[in-house]
């Protein structure tokens, strides 16, 4: 077998080249704890209403004792419910989301918040926006002939808490 | 040999399949990217839209890419063993099968019954002749697999210690690799879809469906890049003008394809809640991994460029490059290939990362990066292998190289007028699979301008596919003939004398693929059934 001198240096290189990225990428889900939504929980969607946590009345914004806020919402053609939620800036946020139907998806364009929303399974996000304004949360997901109408608002109100 | 002995005509009757899937898709494919931009709202209907996506999708990514890996494949290896076809009439029935496959499922397609995509996402129900169908061109793709197989073996037997041509050596591992990773679908179609959309179980487990699919999902893209890695390899070098710079390498890269890959479509689990976190950051390094591979193609590709340059009088760090034979439309589309590919590359690096994913997933950036390295560095190269074959598939010289240099750069030209808006509307935020922008959100307007320059992209792929088109048949049935109608293979520089085993065979890369199935597949997929999970009803779209 016959590996030229140059071809052998190059695969190196390629093999340092590959180490380093995974090492970057490494670092920073390590240093600053960014790993994509993983809870690995799993829900009944047919009866989501006789849950104590997804039931209609529980669903939107909710402040814990600790300052932080859980947001929760519920996937369904053609919305996220509740359609319009306010969140604070520079606050900890856990969104926690099931799916009443079908697939779905959620991107908020301009924050870190994105996950599928699964039937059979709860999806959580954890972040902390420091930018006031108006968001969009679009569906990103195919779930029916109605998939482009599929959005809600979030608003992200400074109450002037401190930058995280 | 004959014209029968080389499988000429499944050749020939499967690369028409391919090719005519092909020139609908990209009528549909303008269709949709006029359609989304929203310029002519009379045009707008979900039903029209998402049946066009449906139907473009399966054309594309199912029925072109699998009848060119079959006639690629089939033609190169009675060519290059220098043997017929190990059972003709099963080839021929494995044919059958796949295209009964395609109209069973153009039936549902076409009448707006199976509008899910060509990525199924259950629990929306598509009508149960749509996944028997796909299921159908799947099992005529795996008599392929045999017959590559077989043949192989039944040469090696015959040639014992021989090293077995490098285009039949890369052809098999695809077969192998494709066996391997279309396990995952299967078992999502034959356990879950079909018996749930026939009725015969109430519910599927999406997270477990999801599973299974993402195991087919990435390297079914590595199962339609094979047979343009294997042109350049095999067919490149000597259509410049030079010769292979390492046949060795060749099969490294083709091995370290063929392991790497099966397990990495875990990366499309990314943002699923139902996988954990450690999973998802094991499957980014092998991931990674693909990189090799691909960069010593890249090293190989271009160092067997530049000795055909040096060969041709090219001078100096550059000149080479001049002095290539670009009229050739093989060297052409070989080099847009490479550009793409090295842009697609870059995009593909993003998607891969573990936590930036998070920023791209499902924004039209992915269906930039796939149109970009699947449309574009993929098809170009089916193209420059189209035109190659045609002379002697077909006994005619092709009409003009001329219009077809024309017709590569302008599908090269029409991808990048396509893919590049298509990835900035991404990043401005765009979901994938929408067929209009009904938000009441600033960004619609940023993404408008964009979506207007994809159009004229659109405008100039379709051009290009019907010109491909236009001369594949003028060639066909053209009247000047040719009489070089024997398909030859790049030789490498230094002539391969002896190779390890490993090098000129599977056994021991299946086990390795199995181990590393095993390891990182196992428990992702046992969890669904250690788990209490709740399957999801079936809904209508």
């Amino acid at each position: 077998m016959h590996i030229n001198r140059y071809e052998k240096t190059w695969i190196y290189v390629t093999g340092v080249l590959t180490a380093v990225m995974v090492g970057v990428l490494t670092f920073y889900a390590i240093a600053n704890n960014i790993h994509p939504p993983s809870n690995v929980e799993t829900i009944d969607s047919a009866s989501l209403h006789l849950t104590a946590e997804f039931a209609e009345e529980n669903l939107g914004v909710k402040t814990n004792a600790d300052g932080s806020v859980t947001v929760t919402l519920v996937g369904a053609r053609y919305g996220f419910y509740p359609r319009r939620i306010e969140v604070p800036a520079n606050t900890p946020l856990k969104f926690r989301m099931a799916s009443f139907d079908v697939l779905h998806g959620v991107h908020v364009p301009g924050t870190n918040v994105a996950t599928m929303v699964v039937p059979g399974y709860v999806s959580e996000v954890n972040t902390v926006i420091p930018t006031p304004g108006e968001y969009t949360l679009f569906c990103n997901e195919y779930c029916g002939l109605g998939h482009d109408q599929m959005w809600s608002r979030m608003v992200v109100v400074d109450n002037g808490s401190a930058p995280q | 040999m004959t014209r029968s002995e080389k499988a000429t005509g499944l050749t020939l009757a499967s690369l028409w399949v391919a090719f005519a899937a092909f020139a609908a898709a990209t009528i549909l494919g303008l269709y949709q990217v006029i359609a989304r931009s929203g310029i002519f709202p009379e045009i707008q209907s979900p039903q029209l839209y998402f049946g066009s996506v449906s139907t473009h999708g399966v054309l594309m990514a199912f029925v072109l890419t699998t009848f060119v890996v079959m006639g690629f494949g089939y033609y190169s290896a009675t060519s290059s063993l220098r043997r017929p076809l190990w059972s003709a009439s099963l080839a021929w029935i494995g044919w059958l099968v796949a295209v009964a496959g395609v109209g069973l499922a153009a039936y549902p397609l076409l009448t707006g019954q199976a509008s899910v995509l060509f990525t199924f996402y259950p629990p929306l129900r598509a009508h149960p002749s749509f996944y028997i169908g796909a299921t159908l061109l799947v099992v005529g793709s795996w008599v392929w697999c045999l017959q590559m197989i077989m043949m192989m073996l039944g040469w090696k037997k015959e040639n014992p210690g021989q090293p077995v041509p490098l285009v039949m050596f890369g052809t098999v591992a695809n077969a192998i690799m494709w066996l391997w990773t279309s396990l995952g679908v299967a078992a999502e179609m034959l356990f879950q879809l079909i018996p749930w959309s026939l009725g015969l179980i109430d519910t599927v487990d999406v997270g477990l469906a999801r599973t299974l699919f993402s195991w087919t999902l990435h390297a079914i893209v590595y199962f339609w890049l094979f047979p343009a890695y294997i042109a350049m390899y095999t067919l490149l070098p000597q259509a410049a003008g030079g010769r292979l710079f390492s046949d060795e390498m060749g099969r490294v890269a083709f091995v370290m394809l063929l392991v790497i890959s099966v397990p990495i479509g875990f990366h499309h689990l990314y943002m699923d809640p139902f996988q954990a976190a450690g999973w998802k950051f094991l499957h980014m390094a092998g991931t990674f991994l693909v990189a090799v591979p691909t960069l010593i193609t890249g090293f190989t590709i271009l160092a067997s460029l530049e000795i055909a340059g040096r060969l041709r009088g090219g001078k100096g760090l550059l000149g080479w490059i001049r002095a290539l034979p670009w009229r050739n439309p093989m060297v052409t589309a070989a080099g847009l290939s490479l550009l793409m590919l090295t842009a697609g590359g870059f995009g593909g690096v993003v998607n891969a990362s573990y936590a930036m994913n998070a920023l791209v997933h499902n924004t039209q950036w992915v269906t930039g990066h796939f149109h970009l390295i699947f449309g574009g560095t993929v098809v170009i190269m089916y193209f420059a292998i189209a035109y190659h074959l045609w002379p002697k598939l077909t006994g005619r010289q092709l009409v003009s190289e001329a219009m077809a240099r024309v017709q590569l750069w302008l599908w090269f030209i029409g991808m990048l007028v396509l893919t590049i808006p298509w990835h900035v509307i991404g990043l401005l935020g765009q979901p994938r699979r929408i067929g209009s922008k009904p938000y009441d959100s600033p960004l619609v307007e940023q993404w408008l301008p964009h979506e207007h320059t994809m159009i004229t992209g659109g405008v100039v792929l379709l051009v290009s596919a019907l010109l491909f088109v236009l001369i594949l048949l003028a060639s066909h049935f053209g009247r000047e003939s040719e009489t070089d109608t024997e398909l030859r293979f790049a030789e490498p520089i230094h002539p391969v004398l002896t190779l390890p085993r490993t090098l000129n065979g599977f056994a021991f890369w299946n086990l390795i693929i199995l181990v590393y199935i095993v390891a990182s597949y196992g428990y992702p997929i046992t969890q669904f059934f250690l788990l209490e999970t709740y399957g999801a009803l079936p809904w209508s779209i």
